[in-house]
């Protein structure tokens, strides 16, 4: 038992969710037991990943836990799951954040069960992004994830839900294409779907032709097929279109994974697949990536500050922080991970999408829970709030200064370790980023400042506007784990570390 | 095992059906359903038999049955299955059965009706077990004769004479053309055979295999909804009875693609590897165009006709590589989208019968009325944009990896033909599940049956199946491709 245990471990991690997901149609249709059931699945895989975060032997670095299964053997694909000190941490964001979504989406009252059956499903897709070795597994998870997210924003969204559920399903279906002809080609070219052998072979293959095409041209077409898909998952300007609206229509608890988890499939694409696969081209083209990232992080800065609904803001802020991943990847690129900068960007980028899962997933929630008491989301509207919901207004603001970057809380020490990673490859692009940072203090003091300061309209003088419990048990465990991070990110960098040296 | 003479059963039981289902009087309704559903369940037990009966390590042909007919000619009584035929010959038990099933609507004449479609169910199986030439054409207008009659009699009055006649024509002059290239070869060995495995071996001088491939191919690829011969498809899925599409989209369309697999790319190797650079071109045009026409239709059933042709042109995609993989894909294609264009068409079946119109623009909201239904389209939904975890993607997989080895960029014209395939299949489902409903729907329309329920689990457990899980019919694929790339001589 505990042998059977401890081999598939990962795969529990994997399917319990989808489990609880079918086991949801057997129990009555209570909202309340639905919803503690789903609450209670939620923290099995977060148990499990617990575990695995202990027993990772970080002394001997490299894939562990590894499960292997043929799948489908006439291409030669397998099921091949194992874990290193990139995807853990990223695992353990899943984890975490799931059964918090959950609590968050208490309110929930319409279709409730399947409602928490496709949460749950989105959990096991997310997860197996994050597990799978094999190349075709891993766009097997990539894709299916959109799926519930999908019906999440058209079923229980705003107001607009139709059009930005499918705008989101098209535009991000649309941009994996890339990444599906780019994994067929290196399978032709290089016989093999399984990426520790493929991080052998494929950059070694600079010879030959596949069907008239020359293997350069090729590794071109590739490796932006395989970009592309990545960057519009991140999203980095000019790909970040889909974003705001899927994030603004979207329930609470779709927003915060859609931030939390589901953006670092992007960041996490960027380092597991392109880097090891494409070493020379992404130091090609890192300047461009450069570029590309000091874009969104301004120009996602200017645009959420010039937002006026709340969740719009938020969103928008993704766009800016998620810039910050793509510049750590780019210097890491430029400058290989052997340098001392270069891996330095590395894990700041890796801990960036830790710390920026934890704030944007309570920004949305404080957000959600704002709008189901106000009613509103117009910053126009707000004000004074401090005053009627002190506990809301002292956890607003905590959250929104570990997502200003404020040192102390979680968002400082990634972007820092960004920062000066990439100084050395990219000065101009980190001096705009630098930029960047100061309109992120300007919109985030903007939001702050509308929502809880300054006079509070009349229509509220009496209204219940204070954090609910749950809400509070919700948002508890993500004010830890900025804290902690901000204070000591050694817990976390020294799982990274054993992925990038 | 070979003595039990299991492919002759299968072939046999849905014909005797046919003629004893005569023996009951026309009014006893309920009888003549409860047969027809007991026939249609033996079948698909049979053909599940002869799939758990293939010795898979073994390969190659096996349950056959040989016994002479016409020696003179050289033509014999000769079946048997391997990797290829016998997913197919599965797919025909399936949609037969869930076909059945949903069949309850029929109120005019349901003896013949059934009979009919046992005929067509007989001639289908014998198409797909045949190895001997003659017998091959013989089941072929067994199939194809019946579904005249069933769509001008019970299909939709509005275009079922119409829509019979244009789908008799075509099918009848492309099996025409087939039948001249076919006896060409015939004739061109000494003695004369039909016999398939002969014929397999007789190595056509390659001359003759170029002037005879268009014929043979193109015959069969009329059925199979090849561009431009596709015409008649959409009009006679929509006009055809529910059970009708089904087994019309479902396999018939199957039946041409396989035969111009069986007699076209197996006897003329070389013909094929001459002719098929044009050929794959053809096949892009099927995918990308079904697809755009699917997006303009605003005929529930029409998107779905549509779709069939752009998944068809995917089958074909694959043929025209032929390469392993393509070869693979296209085959585990013809499987996939059978199983899904039946699943479509039930659901599209089952939402007329109810509303009496499948304009889009006046649907909406079904998903509150029949949950299920609503479901099964979206999982039909998902495997027809190729989505991972689904069938169509473990199918269309391989396709992409053969058009790669052949032609790189037919590979990513087709990838668009998946994000439009996803956009339209998505704005149907959204139009027509989601949304508002009409006062007057919300009034009539009525949750789905018992019956309806199990056909619909069934065909979604198959392309859930598939694709969380391939290696159980890819595998049996894999092996007949191998046989087919013997033949190639790769």
């Amino acid at each position: 038992m505990t042998e059977f245990f401890s081999h598939h471990l990962l795969s529990l991690i994997l399917w319990t969710p989808a489990l609880a997901a079918a086991l949801l149609f057997l129990l009555p249709d209570r909202g309340r037991i639905l919803k503690v059931f789903a609450v209670g699945a939620s923290l099995i895989p977060l148990g499990l990943t617990m575990a695995v975060w202990v027993g990772y032997d970080g002394a001997q670095a490299g894939f562990q836990f590894a499960e292997r299964a043929p799948w489908y053997p006439a291409i030669g694909a397998e099921y091949f799951l194992a874990v290193d000190g990139l995807s853990i941490p990223l695992i353990l964001l899943t984890a975490v954040l799931t059964p918090v979504a959950l609590l968050a989406a208490a309110g929930v009252r319409e279709k409730v069960r399947a409602f928490l059956a496709l949460f749950l499903l989105l959990e096991t897709g997310i997860l197996g992004v994050f597990l799978s070795l094999d190349l075709l597994l891993f766009f097997i998870f990539w894709e299916v994830s959109l799926v519930p997210m999908y019906f999440l924003i058209q079923s229980w969204g705003g107001e607009k839900r139709d059009g930005a559920a499918l705008k989101f399903l098209l535009y991000t279906m649309g941009a994996s294409l890339g990444l599906l002809l780019a994994i067929q080609v290196i399978r032709i070219a290089a016989g093999s779907f399984d990426l520790t052998v493929l991080a052998e072979r494929w950059p070694a293959l600079r010879m030959g032709s596949l069907g008239g095409v020359q293997i350069p041209t090729l590794k071109f077409l590739t490796f932006w097929g395989m970009a592309v898909a990545f960057l519009v998952k991140l999203p980095v300007w000019p790909f970040h279109t889909w974003l705001p609206d899927a994030h603004t229509e979207a329930p609470t608890a779709g927003s915060m994974i859609l931030a939390g988890v589901l953006l670092k499939m992007g960041g996490y694409g960027l380092i597991r697949l392109l880097l090891p696969l494409f070493p020379a081209e992404a130091a090609r083209f890192s300047p461009l990536l450069a570029a590309l990232a000091a874009a969104a992080i301004v120009l996602g800065a200017l645009a959420a500050w010039s937002q006026n609904d709340f969740k719009r803001l938020v969103a928008y802020s993704s766009v800016a922080h998620m810039g910050f991943v793509v510049l750590g990847v780019a210097a890491g690129a430029s400058l290989g991970a052997d340098t001392a900068a270069g891996s330095l960007a590395l894990r700041g980028a890796s801990l960036q999408m830790f710390t920026h899962g934890l704030s944007a997933a309570g920004m949305f929630l404080l957000v959600g829970a704002l709008y189901d008491r106000a009613h509103t989301r117009n910053l126009e509207e707000l004000g004074g709030l401090f005053r009627r919901a002190p506990l809301y207004g002292g956890i607003l603001t905590f959250t929104a200064m570990a997502s200003l970057g404020l040192p102390g809380l979680a968002g400082f020490v990634s972007e820092l370790m960004v920062i000066l990673g990439s100084f050395a490859a990219f000065p101009l692009a980190v001096a705009a980023a630098a930029v960047g940072l100061f309109f992120t203090g300007a919109y985030i003091l903007k939001a702050v400042g509308r929502v809880l300061h300054g006079a509070l309209p009349d229509r509220w003088k009496d209204a219940p506007l204070e954090i609910g419990i749950r809400e509070r048990l919700a948002v508890a465990p993500l004010m830890i784990l900025m804290l902690v991070t901000g204070l000591w990110p050694e817990w976390i960098l020294e799982m990274i570390g054993t992925a990038i040296r | 095992m070979t003595s039990f003479p299991l492919l002759s059963l299968l072939v046999f039981l849905p014909i005797a059906s046919a003629l004893a289902l005569f023996l009951f009087p026309a009014g006893s309704r309920r009888a003549i359903r409860w047969f027809a559903l007991a026939v249609s369940a033996a079948s698909l037990a049979l053909s599940a038999a002869a799939y758990l009966a293939y010795d898979l390590p073994a390969g190659g042909y096996q349950l056959e049955e040989y016994l002479e007919w016409i020696p003179r000619w050289g033509i014999g009584y000769h079946v048997g299955v391997n990797g290829i035929s016998l997913p197919l010959v599965l797919l025909t038990g399936i949609v037969m059965f869930t076909g059945v099933l949903i069949s309850r609507g029929i109120d005019e004449r349901p003896r013949e009706f059934f009979a009919f479609l046992f005929l067509l169910a007989g001639g289908v199986f014998g198409v797909f077990v045949s190895l001997d030439l003659f017998l091959l054409f013989f089941f072929y207008e067994i199939a194809v004769f019946p579904m005249y009659l069933l769509i001008a009699l019970w299909g939709w009055p509005k275009t079922r004479e119409y829509a019979a006649m244009k789908l008799t024509l075509y099918l009848f002059l492309g099996s025409m053309v087939a039948l001249i290239g076919a006896l060409v070869l015939v004739f061109s060995t000494t003695p004369a055979t039909f016999d398939l495995i002969r014929l397999e071996a007789a190595g056509f001088p390659a001359d003759l295999q170029r002037t005879v491939f268009p014929f043979v191919f193109l015959g069969f690829a009329v059925l199979g909804g090849l561009f431009p011969f596709h015409n008649w498809s959409p009009d006679g899925h929509v006009a055809a009875p529910t059970a009708v599409s089904m087994f019309h989209a479902g396999v018939l369309m199957k039946l041409g693609a396989f035969a111009a697999l069986r007699v076209g790319i197996l006897l003329l190797p070389e013909g094929a590897r001459f002719h098929m650079p044009w050929i794959l071109i053809l096949a892009l045009v099927n995918v990308l165009y079904g697809a755009f026409i699917a997006m303009v239709q605003t005929d529930f059933k029409y998107v779905i006709g549509f779709s069939s042709v752009s998944h068809m042109g995917l089958v074909m995609l694959g043929f025209a590589t032929l390469n392993s993989d393509g070869l693979l894909g296209a085959s585990l294609q013809m499987f996939s989208h059978g199983v899904m264009t039946a699943l479509f068409f039930a659901v599209v079946g089952m939402v007329y019968d109810r509303t009496h119109t499948r304009e889009i623009s006046a649907l909406g909201g079904l998903a509150r009325k029949m949950p299920l239904a609503a479901l099964a389209f979206i999982v039909g939904a998902l495997a027809s944009m190729g989505m991972p975890g689904f069938s169509g993607f473990v199918a269309e997989f391989p396709v992409f990896l053969g058009v790669w080895q052949t032609r790189p960029a037919a590979a990513v014209a087709a990838a668009v033909g998946i994000v439009v395939t996803a956009a339209y299949i998505l704005l149907v489902v959204r139009r027509v599940f989601f949304g508002a409903m009409s006062a007057e729907h919300d009034r009539i329309v009525s949750g789905i049956r018992v019956k309806d329920s199990i056909a619909l689990i069934l065909l979604m457990c198959i392309l859930i199946g598939m694709g969380v899980y391939p290696a159980w019919i890819a595998t049996l694929a894999e092996s007949g491709v191998q046989s087919v790339m013997r033949v190639l001589g790769n």
